[in-house]
C-alpha cells in the first residue's frame, strides 16, 4: 500500500501535519521521548512478528512504512531501523493503531481540540481501553479534564470507573464537586462516602450534611431516616452497653449481646429492641412503639418482628397479646395481619413448642393447609378434629395406624370411629 | 425421558484447538523468560488456567513455585518473577506495593503477562510507579475457554459489571476479538444477529479486525451467529432455575464446568470435586431434565445398574472374566456418579424445602401471569420483613419490579438504608424499573426531545435514557407468548416447549427471541418487540461465505450471551437444538446465574 505522490504533495501543503525540521529546539527533547517510546514498543512488535496466528501477522506487517513523513525522515528512520514512525498519524488513524495495540505517539496531540478529538474517536470506536488512554494525557489540568467531561457523558463514566477502580479518592471527589449537582447520580455517590467512615459520631455527622443533597424526594426520606436512625442506636448503645456493664438489669445478664446495635437496618434495631426494651412506654428512644411510631412502619413490619422477637424470649403470653383484639361486645379474638400459616413458621422457626404452635395452627383457615401444618408440627389433635369436621373416616383410619399404642391420640380416634351420631362421607 | 442424540447431528466443532492455540502461546511467553522463574497466578484464573495447562506442564517450562496473588507481600527466593493476571488496576498496583527490592537493593526480572490483554490504563500505573522498564510486560490471548461439547465460555466475571452498570466499554474490543478468534478458525460466518448495544458494538469491534486481517477461504465449521446483551432479557435470569444442571449451579455453584459436592452430598467426610460435562454420563442424561424427573430417572438407573451387576451370579469362569475385563470398570464408574447424583438431588430437596420453594415457584409463576399480583406482593413484603435472605428478596423485589412496576421501600428498613446505592445500581441496569406511569413519561419524552441540542445532545439523552428504562415485559410477553395457558396440563417429562425449563410457566424471552429470529432469517416481523426492546437490532449476512450453501455446517449456530447466561437458558437453546432440524447450537458465553447476578450489585455504585 504506497501513497502515491499526489498524497505526498497534499502532505507537505497540508496544516494538518506538524512537518519536522530540526531547528526547533523543542525537538530535540520531543524526539527522546519519541524514541523511548519507540524503544519501548519495539518488544510487543517482535512479539507479534513471531506470533503464531497468521492472522495477527498479517494485519501488522502489512503497514504503509512512513509513507506519509518526509523523505529525509524517512531515511532516518530506515536507517536506525523503525518500522513504523510512530508520530504522523492522524487522531483517527491513531485511535486505530491503539485499538490493535500498536506503537503510537500521543504527545504530538498538544492541543486541546487535538486532544479532544482523540478522545472522541476512541468513544466513537467503542473501546474502553482506548477511551481511558487519552485522558491521561489530559491530566495535567484537571480543570480543564473535568469542563471537558461534563459534555461526554460516555468519557465521564470511564474516567469515574477508573478513579473508582484505582482507588482515587481526592481525584474523584474533585471532580464530583466540579461536576453539576443536577448530574444524575451524583447525590448518592456523595452519599456513598458514609461506608468508609468507622467512628460512628463522624458517619453520623457526615449523614447530617447529607441531608441538604439534592436527592431524589424518595431518596432523601430515606438518608434522613439513616440519620435518625444511626443518631438514635448511638444513644441506646451508649445506655445499654453502661446498663450491661453495669450488671444491674437481668435481661443483659440472661441473654447478653451479641452484638452492638450500631449500624444495624432499621428492623433489625427493632427487634433488639422488642427483645430488650419491650415493655418501655412511649417516650423513650428505645421503645418498640415510639420506633413504629418515629419511622412510619407498617401494622405488618411491627408485628412480625415484635412475634419473632417475644418467641425468642419465649415470653408466651406478650405473643398471645399481640393477637389479641376486642370487638365491641368486649369479646376477644385471635387478630393477624399475617396468616396464620405464616404466624406459625416464625413461631416454629423461633422453636416454640408443639403446646403453642397448635393454638395457632388451628386457626389456619384452610382445613387442607390446616393438616398439612399440623402433621408437620405433630399437632395430632387438630389434625384428629379436621378428619372429624370433614367427616373423613379413611383418613381417620390412616392416621390411627401412625398413632403409638395405647396413646391418648389412639384412643380418641377409636372413640370417634365409634361414635354411631358421625355421618361418614366414606 | 432422556433425549437421544438425533441421528443426523452435524459434528461440532473441534474446540480442543482453542485450547491448544491458547497453551502454546503460553508457553512461548514462559520461554521469553528463560530459566527458572516463580509464576503469581490471579485467583481467578486459577480454573481457567488449569484446564489449558496443568502444573506439570508449567514445571517443564521451568516454573518453579505457583503462588495465588493474594495482594500480600511477596515471599520468594526466585530471580524471575512472573506474573500472570488480569488487566486489572488493583492487582497491577500490588506488584509495585509488593516488591521491596528496590529499596534493599535487590535486583529480578520481572514479567507480567496480561490476558486476555493488556488496558493502557495499566500501562499507565506502571509508568506512574517508575517501574515501566524493571517490569516487562506482554499479553496472553486468552480469549474462551471451552468447558463442554457445546459451551465456550469468557471466564470474564467483571464484563457483566463494567458494562452494564459502569458504562465502561473495556470489553467490547475483547468480545470482539473473541468471535474474531472463532471466526478464523470456525467460521467464514454467513450470517450474524444481534440485539442490543453491546452486541452491536462487539459486532462492528469485530468486522474491524477483520478488515484489518486478512481472511482465508475456508470450509465453515459454524453457520450463523446471534449476539444478545443479558439486558435485553432480565426477566429470566432472575427466575428460580427448576432444571437440573441448574438447581445445581444455584445451590453448588458450578465454577469453570466443576463443581465441590460437600460431605452433605457424599456421605463421606469429604468434599470432592467433579466435572460436569458430556462425559459424565449420568449427568449427561439428566442435566437438561426439569427436577421433577430426575428422580424417577435416577432410580430406574440404579435398578439397571442392579440387574447389570446381577449378571454375574450363575456366570462360569470364562464369562465373568470377560464381565470383570469389559464391563465391570464402567459398572463401577456408573455407580459412583449414579450414587453422586443422587446425594446431590437429596441435598437439593433438603435446601428447597426448607425455604418455602413452592410458595416463592407460585409467586414468580404469578408475577410472570400477571396473576394474583396482590398475594405475590404481600408474599414479598413478608419475606423482606422477616429478613429472609437478602439476595432472594432482592430477586424477587427485581422480579416485581420488571414483570409489574411494583415496588416496595420495606427493604431498606430490612436490610439498611445503605442499599439505596444497590438500588441505584439495579436502576442504572434495568433491574428496578422507574415508577413513571407511560404517559407522564410521553409528556416528558417530547419536552426533553425539545430541549435536545447538538452540544447537549448526549448528556441529556443519556440522562434520559436511564430514566426511560422501562419494562415492557407485560407486553413482550403477549407478544411472543412467553407464557402458556395455564388451563392446559403441561407434561414436564415430555416437554413441548421450552417452557418446561420454567416448570411450563414461562418461556424464557432470550431464547424466544433466538428462535424467531432464526426461524424467521431476520427481524422482519418483529418491529414491535425489537420496538419494546429498544431497538439496537440486526441481522447482517456473512462476508465471503455462501449463505446458501445447504452443508451441515450452516445448522451450527453459535449464541453469544454479552454479560452472561443461566443454566436454564442453555438447556431451552439445546431442546430447542432437538426439536428443529435447521438449529443446533453452539453457545459462547460469560456464564452466571440469579443469586450471582444480584450479589455483584449490592451495595455499591460503580
Amino acid at each position: 500500500m504506497m501513497k502515491n505522490k499526489a498524497d505526498e504533495e497534499d502532505y507537505w501543503n497540508s496544516s494538518k501535519f506538524k512537518a519536522f525540521t530540526f531547528d526547533d529546539e523543542d525537538d530535540e527533547f520531543s524526539r527522546l521521548k519519541e524514541s523511548k517510546r519507540a524503544v519501548n514498543s519495539i518488544r510487543p512488535l517482535v512479539d507479534e512478528d513471531d506470533d503464531e496466528e497468521e492472522v495477527e501477522k498479517v494485519s501488522w506487517s502489512g503497514e504503509p512504512v512512513g509513507s506519509k513523513t518526509p523523505l529525509l525522515f524517512n531515511t532516518y528512520c530506515a536507517v536506525i531501523g523503525w518500522r513504523d514512525y510512530v508520530s504522523d498519524w492522524s487522531p483517527e488513524e491513531t485511535v486505530q493503531r491503539m485499538q490493535q495495540g500498536k506503537a503510537v505517539s500521543l504527545e504530538k496531540f498538544r492541543s486541546l481540540q487535538d486532544k479532544l478529538l482523540l478522545l472522541d474517536y476512541a468513544v466513537s470506536a467503542h473501546d474502553g481501553n482506548v477511551i481511558t488512554a487519552p485522558l491521561w494525557d489530559l491530566f495535567v489540568f484537571p480543570e480543564v479534564l473535568f469542563r471537558e467531561l461534563t459534555d461526554r457523558q460516555t468519557a465521564l463514566r470511564h474516567f469515574i470507573h477508573y478513579l473508582t477502580e484505582s482507588k482515587d479518592q481526592r481525584l474523584l471527589l474533585e471532580l464530583l464537586r466540579y461536576l453539576p449537582l443536577s448530574t444524575p447520580g451524583l447525590p448518592l455517590l456523595q452519599y456513598k462516602e458514609h461506608l468508609g467512615i468507622a467512628d460512628e459520631n463522624k458517619r453520623r455527622d457526615f449523614l447530617k450534611s447529607c441531608l441538604s443533597l439534592p436527592f431524589s424526594p424518595e431518596d432523601s426520606v430515606h438518608v434522613e431516616d439513616h440519620y435518625t436512625l444511626l443518631e438514635r442506636q448511638i444513644i441506646i448503645e451508649a445506655t445499654d452497653g453502661h446498663a450491661e456493664r453495669g450488671g444491674k438489669q437481668e435481661i443483659f445478664q440472661k441473654f447478653p449481646r451479641k452484638a452492638s446495635i450500631l449500624n444495624m437496618p432499621l428492623i433489625t434495631t427493632l427487634y433488639y429492641c422488642c427483645f430488650y426494651h419491650y415493655t418501655e412506654s412511649e417516650g423513650t428512644y428505645s421503645s418498640p412503639l415510639n420506633i413504629r411510631q418515629t419511622f412510619k412502619l407498617s401494622e405488618k413490619q411491627f408485628f412480625v418482628t415484635a412475634l419473632a422477637a417475644r418467641a425468642k424470649l419465649k415470653a408466651w403470653p406478650d405473643v398471645d397479646a399481640l393477637f389479641t383484639s376486642r370487638n365491641w361486645l368486649g369479646f376477644t379474638r385471635k387478630k393477624s395481619p399475617l396468616s396464620f400459616q405464616r404466624v406459625v413458621d416464625v413461631l416454629h422457626k423461633n422453636s416454640a413448642p408443639t403446646q403453642v404452635l397448635q393454638d395457632y395452627v388451628a386457626l389456619v383457615d384452610d382445613a387442607e393447609l390446616r393438616i398439612t401444618l399440623a402433621q408437620k408440627h405433630k399437632c395430632h389433635d387438630i389434625v384428629i378434629n379436621t378428619y372429624r369436621d370433614l367427616k373423613d373416616r379413611q383418613q381417620l383410619l390412616g392416621y390411627r395406624a401412625k398413632m403409638a399404642r395405647g396413646s391418648a391420640e389412639e384412643r380418641k380416634i377409636n372413640e370417634l370411629l365409634n361414635n354411631s351420631q358421625i355421618r361418614w362421607k366414606n | 425421558m432422556a433425549h437421544s442424540a438425533r441421528t443426523d447431528c452435524p459434528e461440532l466443532p473441534d474446540f480442543f484447538l482453542l485450547k491448544r492455540l491458547a497453551r502454546d502461546q503460553l508457553i512461548y511467553l514462559l520461554e521469553q523468560l528463560p530459566g527458572k522463574k516463580d509464576l503469581f497466578i490471579e485467583a481467578d484464573l486459577m480454573s481457567p488456567l488449569d484446564r489449558i495447562a496443568n502444573v506439570s506442564t508449567l514445571k517443564q517450562h521451568e516454573v518453579d513455585k505457583l503462588y495465588k496473588v493474594e495482594y500480600k507481600p511477596i515471599v520468594s527466593t526466585s530471580d524471575q518473577l512472573c506474573f500472570l493476571i488480569r488487566p486489572r488496576i488493583q492487582t497491577v498496583k500490588w506488584i509495585y506495593v509488593a516488591n521491596a527490592d528496590k529499596a534493599t537493593g535487590r535486583f529480578r526480572r520481572y514479567k507480567i503477562i496480561f490476558t486476555p490483554q493488556k488496558f493502557y490504563a495499566c500501562d499507565a500505573v506502571l509508568e506512574e510507579q517508575g517501574i515501566i522498564g524493571d517490569v516487562t510486560t506482554d499479553e496472553w490471548s486468552f480469549y474462551l475457554l471451552p468447558l463442554d461439547d457445546d459451551i465456550i465460555s469468557l471466564e470474564l466475571p467483571e464484563f457483566f459489571r463494567d458494562n452494564f452498570l459502569a458504562g465502561d466499554q473495556r470489553w467490547v474490543r475483547t468480545a470482539g476479538s473473541a468471535l474474531h478468534l472463532l471466526h478464523s478458525l470456525y467460521g467464514p460466518f454467513s450470517k450474524v444477529y444481534g440485539i442490543g448495544r453491546c452486541s452491536k458494538m462487539a459486532y462492528e469491534s469485530w468486522r474491524e479486525q477483520v478488515e484489518e486481517g486478512e481472511q482465508k477461504a475456508r470450509q465453515a465449521e459454524i453457520g450463523k451467529v446471534f449476539l444478545i446483551d443479558r439486558d435485553v432479557d432480565f426477566v429470566t435470569p432472575l427466575c428460580s432455575q427448576v432444571v437440573y444442571e441448574g438447581l445445581v449451579d444455584d445451590i453448588f455453584k458450578i465454577k469453570c464446568a466443576c463443581v465441590e459436592f460437600g460431605p452433605d452430598v457424599t456421605s463421606s467426610d469429604k468434599s470432592i470435586k467433579v466435572m460436569l460435562n458430556s462425559q459424565d454420563r449420568v449427568f449427561n442424561e439428566i442435566r437438561n431434565e426439569h427436577f421433577s424427573n430426575v428422580f424417577g430417572f435416577l432410580s430406574q438407573k440404579a435398578r439397571n445398574l442392579q440387574t447389570s451387576y446381577d449378571k454375574r451370579r450363575g456366570m462360569d469362569i470364562k464369562q465373568m472374566k470377560t464381565f470383570v475385563s469389559e464391563e465391570l470398570k464402567g459398572l463401577k464408574q456408573e455407580h459412583r456418579l449414579l450414587s453422586l447424583h443422587i446425594g446431590a438431588c437429596e441435598s437439593i430437596m433438603k435446601k428447597k424445602t426448607k425455604q418455602d420453594f413452592q410458595e416463592l415457584l407460585k409467586t414468580e409463576h404469578s408475577l410472570l401471569e400477571g396473576f394474583e399480583i396482590r398475594e405475590s406482593i404481600s408474599f414479598i413484603e413478608e419475606h423482606i420483613n422477616r429478613q429472609v435472605s437478602m439476595i432472594e428478596s432482592l430477586r424477587l423485589l427485581c422480579l416485581l419490579s420488571i414483570t409489574e412496576n411494583g415496588k416496595s421501600s420495606f427493604f431498606l428498613c430490612s436490610y439498611g438504608v445503605d442499599h439505596l446505592l444497590t438500588f441505584a445500581n439495579l436502576r442504572q441496569l434495568g433491574l428496578l424499573v422507574e415508577q413513571q406511569p407511560g404517559e407522564t413519561l410521553t409528556v416528558m419524552e417530547s419536552k426533553v426531545g425539545k430541549l435536545v441540542n447538538d452540544r447537549t445532545g448526549g448528556k441529556l439523552s443519556d440522562a434520559f435514557s436511564s430514566l426511560a428504562k422501562k419494562s415492557n415485559f407485560r407486553a413482550l410477553s403477549r407478544k411472543l407468548n412467553l407464557v402458556p395457558k395455564s388451563d392446559e396440563e403441561y407434561d414436564l417429562r415430555v416437554p413441548r416447549d421450552m417452557a418446561y425449563i420454567f416448570s411450563g410457566a414461562y418461556v424464557p424471552l432470550s431464547c424466544k427471541l433466538i428462535e424467531q429470529v432464526l426461524e424467521r432469517d431476520g427481524w422482519t416481523g418483529l418491529e414491535e418487540v425489537t420496538r419494546l426492546l429498544n431497538g439496537h437490532e440486526f441481522a447482517v449476512t456473512g462476508y465471503g461465505a455462501d449463505s446458501k450453501a445447504k452443508n451441515d455446517a450452516q445448522r451450527i449456530i453459535l449464541v453469544m450471551f454479552l454479560g452472561g447466561c443461566t443454566f436454564s437458558e442453555i438447556s431451552a437453546l439445546r431442546f430447542l437444538g432437538r426439536e428443529k432440524p435447521s438449529m443446533l447450537f453452539l453457545l459462547t458465553i460469560w456464564l452466571m446465574e440469579t443469586p450471582r447476578v444480584s450479589v455483584t450489585l449490592i451495595s455499591s455504585i460503580f
